[in-house]
């Protein structure tokens, strides 16, 4: 297992290289898959489509401090679509939030990983989500509350492409712009599939990038299993004044799982025991 | 008892509908798979609307096709539908009573795993409280399927609460089901219990199980919380003189406020109601939940005995 001590997470831009980010993430896929495997309920597909980036924010990007969890210089994640909480979980735990025995708790009667995140029962948590289109908005509070503070932490958020369509991502979307939120960085898992189908057949969202644009908001388009690419927006961000910065993130729903990939069918569906071990062995788990 | 889905049968009761009148259109917010309107959608493509995930929207567009003579059934998971959508239901549905019928699964907190978020205890509260609105909460697959043909043809708008969960089949094909009215479904002399969705079944358990501790107890299905069928409780407690209402919901505001306001107003005696406390759900599996909150027989039991105390006072 590849453990940091906490310190390693209290500065942000880390020294860690993609194969080290890739390792990691394999084993977050594997955590997703076991986790809603054994209480066969959950979210495994827009969970291994965020995990890449979820990864890079925790190991590169963000300052935050796993044995403080409410350290007041620490910039925060907002997980807006709360239904991929396992690869959240996943990475707190293995960053050392809590024990990874407690990924086990996961969506049972007296755990303190509930089905969607609760901050009031997981460390780590910033913000209750799991109905789509509120993390966001409860993200530009944050960011808000931060520049009245004059912190300098940051806020980074991130969306489902099926959730943009609730109106209040657009609502949220106009305020983070109208109060230059340049605190704040918005990521569109952008995999193009939500519950009934893909995205642009149930609900068009697109073009997605000119509209942030017209909303006033810095764009970037990226591979959003790119390690290199989101690390290089993350930065760009940085770099923005006055502006909220939108990364929309192409993204694959169920990557790294060859016969879960791009199937809207495992959005909310467990991977049966016999599916279980077939997807961990191509995770390079020995079974 | 066998258990039935109460969301298979609404969405094939829908087809059915759809078959009989091109009226019937039908409006879901990405969740046409877990609600069964994709039933619909497969058979009648023309007339099923995927808004997206924008529930508030849906609502507002399912009440502009009402005023083209359209009979919109609309769907999705019950905290969505009466919570995030409420003031759009209320302002454009209810203000102008129009024939929007707002059917939604994943009511209460047999929702299980999804948690907290996801389930609905204070829908029924939340639709009750507008002016027009009607709220029915069935039982079973029976009456699941009378009830959505009944409100497809009255006038204004109406909420149903559906289930994700199984429930068992408590009626038969002589069942009649009839808005704004109770069923009693045992006669008893010492307390009366009035309940609905799957808190019916619990109650006919409850009362076999006083029934050997000499403890008689009169049965009340009450499917549609409004408009609540006062007559019927006021006779029922006129009789019995204790009451005990048990539902799959927050005891604030829903069937056991109903009843509760009937009582006070008309026939004040000593009740107790059974549904979850003033706080939110957890995750967990759907009936260990029901277990876990005592929404079952031993719960009905418990406030039994706790009435009939006072009662005997
Ligand atoms: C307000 C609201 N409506 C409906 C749902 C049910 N739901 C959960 S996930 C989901 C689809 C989400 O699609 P997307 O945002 O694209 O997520 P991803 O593909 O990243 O999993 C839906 C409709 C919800 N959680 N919240
Ligand atoms: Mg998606």
């Amino acid at each position: 297992m590849i453990t940091f001590e906490p310190s390693f997470f209290t500065e942000r831009n880390r020294d860690i290289d993609d194969v080290t980010l890739r390792a990691i993430a394999r084993e977050v896929r594997k955590d997703i898959l076991k986790m809603t495997s054994e209480v066969q309920s959950g979210h495994p597909g827009g969970a291994m489509s965020a995990t890449d980036i979820i990864v890079t924010l925790y190991y590169y990007k963000m300052r935050h401090n796993p044995e403080n969890p409410k350290w007041e210089k620490r910039d925060r994640f907002v997980l807006s679509k709360g239904h991929v909480c396992p690869a959240l979980y996943s990475v707190l735990a293995r960053t050392g939030y809590f024990p990874l025995e407690k990924l086990h708790e996961f969506r049972k009667i007296d755990g303190s990983l509930q089905g969607h995140p609760d901050m009031k029962k997981t460390p780590g948590i910033e913000i209750s989500t799991g109905s789509l289109g509120h993390g966001i908005g409860a993200a530009v509070g944050m960011a808000m509350g931060l520049k009245l503070d004059k912190s300098d932490s940051k806020v980074y958020c991130m969306i489902g492409d099926g959730e943009a369509q609730e109106g209040s991502v657009w609502e949220a979307s106009m305020a983070a712009s109208h109060y230059n939120l340049d605190n704040l960085v918005v990521i569109l898992d952008n995999n193009n599939l939500q519950i009934d189908g893909p995205v642009d057949e149930v609900m068009s969202i697109y073009p997605a990038m000119e509209k942030w644009k017209a909303f006033g908001w810095h764009v970037i388009e990226i591979n959003g299993h790119d390690f290199k690419e989101i690390r290089e927006a993350l930065d760009e961000a940085d770099r923005v004044r006055y502006k909220p910065t939108m990364i929309v993130a192409k993204t694959v729903k169920g990557k790294g799982v060859s016969f879960m990939e791009n199937r809207a069918e495992w959005h909310g569906k467990a991977l049966p025991p016999e599916l279980l071990k077939e997807a961990l062995k191509e995770l390079g788990e020995l079974v | 008892m066998e258990k039935v889905s109460l969301r298979d049968a609404y969405g094939e009761t829908l087809v059915e509908l759809g078959k009989e009148d091109d009226r019937i259109v039908v409006f879901d917010a990405d969740l046409s798979g877990s609600t069964k309107t994709a039933k619909f959608a497969k058979a009648f493509p023309e007339r099923f609307f995927n808004m997206g995930i924008a529930e508030t929207d849906m609502m507002n567009v399912a009440a502009g096709m009402a005023t083209t003579g359209k009979i919109p059934f609309v769907s999705t998971f019950a905290i969505f539908g009466t919570g995030r959508a409420w003031e759009a239901v209320r302002q454009t549905i209810c203000y102008p009573n129009l024939s929007v019928k707002i059917v939604c699964t994943h009511g209460g907190i047999t929702v299980g795993e999804d948690g907290a978020s996801h389930q609905a205890l204070e829908d029924v509260a939340n639709m009750r409280n507008i002016p027009n609105m009607r709220v029915i909460v069935p039982a079973d697959d029976v009456e699941t399927r009378q009830v959505i043909r009944k409100i497809a043809y009255t006038e204004g708008p109406f909420y149903v609460r559906l289930t994700r969960e199984k429930f068992p089949r408590i009626f038969d094909e002589n069942y009649k089901f009839e808005i704004g009215k109770g069923h009693v479904l045992r006669e008893g002399e010492d307390v009366t219990v009035i309940s609905n969705g799957v808190m019916t079944s619990f109650a006919l358990y409850a009362a076999d199980i006083l029934e050997r501790e000499g403890i008689s107890i009169e049965v009340i299905h009450m499917p549609t919380v409004k408009p609540i069928d006062t007559e019927l409780i006021v006779k029922s407690a006129s009789k019995t003189g204790a009451v005990v209402t048990a539902e799959e919901h927050s005891i604030i505001g829903g069937l056991g406020s109903a009843v509760a306001e009937v009582l006070v107003e008309n026939y004040p005696v000593p009740m107790e109601r059974l549904g979850t406390p003033d706080v939110f759900g957890r995750s967990g599996k759907g009936w260990e939940l029901l277990h876990y909150f005592k929404l079952d027989e031993k719960g009905i039991v418990e406030k039994v005995k706790k009435v009939l105390e006072r009662k005997e006072r």
